[in-house]
């Protein structure tokens, strides 16, 4: 299991600030989610936090748990994420991203394989193993029937769910998401939303997640970092964050805090 | 246990693709060597490849089939004139296409074309220069097909020069399309201004023949060139498949995916324009192979770029191959350059793939 955690990261474009010294952690099989307005940086953090953008300054470091040993001796280890080569990275996380799309008349099939692109040579072919993998994310994220399409021929939901499923045969120990529940019906969010927990919980997956449905973001996540304007508003906690003396100023909004009457989460209303 | 079968059956696929690819390509060769103003048979050709490889002295393949050897001229019809002409037109053909597909992956870009860095342009300019300026270096003259090369290296440099230069060291695909443009537009205006400049008589012609692109002339030696860098690169990049893959959603997707793709993008786009600058140093500047033959390819086998390498060289060949055949017979003894029947016969292609597309957005 592995958590992961950034430090002072700063990263810039244009000599414009647009993450400023964060500091955001999230341990192993939980559900974390970066919330904040619109140009928050949360797209931006992901990112630096996959080893795709090269933060400025700071530092990313993951920690992995055996769980195998008892909490008091367990063999932590740390290490440094930007220095480890990328297609080791690319095993350990998985990056999906908003509205990826592509012209090419790649089959879902086929997107899905690229996730086992970092588990293989590139002078390698597919393993039936692969093929198998392939086969189980689609199920898991009920996209079966897709599995021959064109990729460009997708709807906007459908296509969200082929990108999970290509991180999920990444089978990485650290998941990260930009929006994942966009362009999902009702349905479809819940049921995103339900495998990401499952993951974290079931499977011991660090899951960090940017979302913009704040109700949806109390249903789901076990901690919750605000952003706004590049830097850590608050972290916490969902009662802690979810709360309106917290997010009023941020968003410039009256929120209103119900509780849900079967589970008793809080439901988020705005004026 | 359907899945096993299930799995197996893309590779099995392509393979048949690579195969009937391959024997279309061979058959084509040996046909079109027969076509021509003198009448030369199937048999003869192999006669007189047959007496022309040889081991040694006197250990020919002919004497091996004991095949007899062609009267000395119909011989030098096929072994030095045709022959020469039917691979180098396979070779560059194959070569074009290949270089197409990887730009418009690199760039993601469905109107790349090898020429996107401005490439045909420079050489255009190098190998006009020395046609008619005679351009010389320490007092030797130039050969065309080197001067044609430098021009397009010079035009490659300056292309990632400017695309570096504006993009603090990345290779944004967006940038480097422009720039390649800047420089390609840059490149023309200095050959326009040369040509009209200094052009006379008899000059047009074989000026038009870089512009258009054309195989007339070949010899041994353009078939030594066009072959040898298609094939040295074709097989390198044949081995990059599963990483072009990587950028189908983009290059934070790539990045995403364990792709250093700075570093590759650099590596391809380098080793890519040194090939088109190879084939545009025998053969001027053919267009509309590199951008229509990927398009067609991927309609026929999808994306997945282990399978459209092969077979994208494969049919760039064999096209090209007839496309140079036509152009050489359909106004003997006239000759076309073989880019005006490219460009016409690639144009309508390119137009009808756009409308059968039209369900994709």
């Amino acid at each position: 299991m592995t958590g992961i955690s950034a430090q002072g990261v700063s990263w810039s474009a244009n000599g414009r600030l647009i993450i400023d010294e964060l500091e955001v952690a999230a341990t192993p099989g939980t559900v974390t989610g970066i919330i904040g307005p619109n140009g928050a940086g949360k797209s931006t953090l992901l990112r630096v936090i996959a080893g795709v953008l090269r933060p400025d300054r700071g530092t990313v470091t993951l920690t992995s748990y055996h769980p195998a040993q008892t909490s008091v001796d367990a063999d932590l280890h740390e290490c440094d994420l930007l220095a480890l080569p990328r297609r080791r990275r690319a095993k350990l996380l998985a990056l999906v991203e908003q509205d990826a799309t592509t012209e090419l008349p790649l089959t879902v099939r086929e997107a899905v394989l690229l996730g086992r692109t970092p588990h293989r040579s590139p002078f390698a072919g597919d393993s039936i193993a692969d093929r198998a993998l392939v086969e189980q994310a689609l199920a898991r994220v009920s996209a079966t029937h897709l599995a021959d399409r064109i990729v460009p021929t997708l709807s906007g939901g459908e296509r969200q769910r082929v990108h999970l499923a290509r991180a999920l045969t990444q089978q990485p120990q650290v998941l990260l998401l930009d929006e994942p529940t966009n362009h999902l019906d009702i349905a479809a969010q819940l049921s995103a939303l339900r495998l990401l927990c499952s993951l974290a919980t079931d499977e011991g997956v660090t899951v960090i997640a940017a979302l913009h449905d704040l109700t949806l973001a109390a249903h789901a996540c076990d901690h919750v970092v605000l952003l706004d304007a590049g830097q850590v508003v608050a972290a916490g906690a969902v009662e802690e964050v979810l709360i309106p003396e917290v997010l009023n100023p941020v968003y410039q909004v009256r929120t209103t805090v119900l509780h849900h009457p079967e589970t008793g989460k809080p439901v988020l209303t705005f004026a | 246990m359907t899945e096993p079968l299930a799995v197996v059956e893309p590779a099995k696929t392509t393979r048949l693709w690579v195969l009937a690819g391959s024997a279309v390509l061979v058959a084509s060769v040996i046909v079109a060597v027969t076509i021509g103003p003198a009448e030369i048979s199937i048999t003869d050709v192999w006669r007189s490849i047959a007496s022309n490889l040889c081991l040694g002295e006197g250990r020919c393949l002919s004497d091996v089939f004991g095949l007899e050897s062609l009267p000395r001229l119909r011989d030098a019809m096929v072994w030095d004139v045709r022959l020469p002409r039917v691979l180098t037109a396979a070779a560059v053909g194959g070569g074009l296409a290949i270089c197409g597909m990887v730009m418009q992956s690199l760039t993601r870009n469905p109107l790349a074309d090898p020429y996107l860095l401005g490439l045909s342009s420079g050489a255009s300019l190098g190998a006009v220069s020395v046609l008619l300026l005679g351009l010389s270096v320490a007092g030797v003259a130039v050969a065309q097909p080197v001067a044609a090369f430098g021009g397009a290296m010079a035009a490659l440099a300056l292309t990632l020069l400017l695309t570096t230069a504006a993009g603090r060291g990345t290779l944004s695909p967006a940038r480097t399309v422009l720039a390649g443009l800047a420089v390609g537009q840059l490149a023309a205006a200095a050959t326009s201004f040369v040509i009209f400049w200094s052009v006379r008589g008899d000059q047009a012609r074989e000026v038009l023949a870089w512009l258009m692109g054309s195989i007339a002339g070949a010899t041994w030696a353009s078939v030594a060139v066009a072959l040898g860098a298609t094939l040295v690169i074709g097989t390198a990049l044949a081995f990059t498949g599963r990483t072009l893959d990587a950028f189908a959603f983009g290059d934070t997707a790539a990045a995403a995916l364990g792709v250093n793709v700075q570093r590759t993008r650099w590596t391809l786009l380098i080793g890519v324009a040194v090939l088109t600058g190879a084939l545009v140093s025998q053969s001027g500047s053919i267009g509309f192979i590199g951008l229509v033959i990927p398009h067609a390819v991927r309609l026929l086998v999808g994306a997945q770029h282990r399978a459209l390498l092969p077979l994208c060289a494969l049919a760039g060949a064999s096209i090209l191959v007839w496309a140079d055949t036509l152009a050489r017979t359909v106004f003997a003894p006239r000759e076309l350059p073989v880019g005006i029947l490219t460009a016409a016969l690639g144009a309508p292609v390119f137009a009808a793939l756009l409308l059968r597309n039209r369900s994709v957005k």
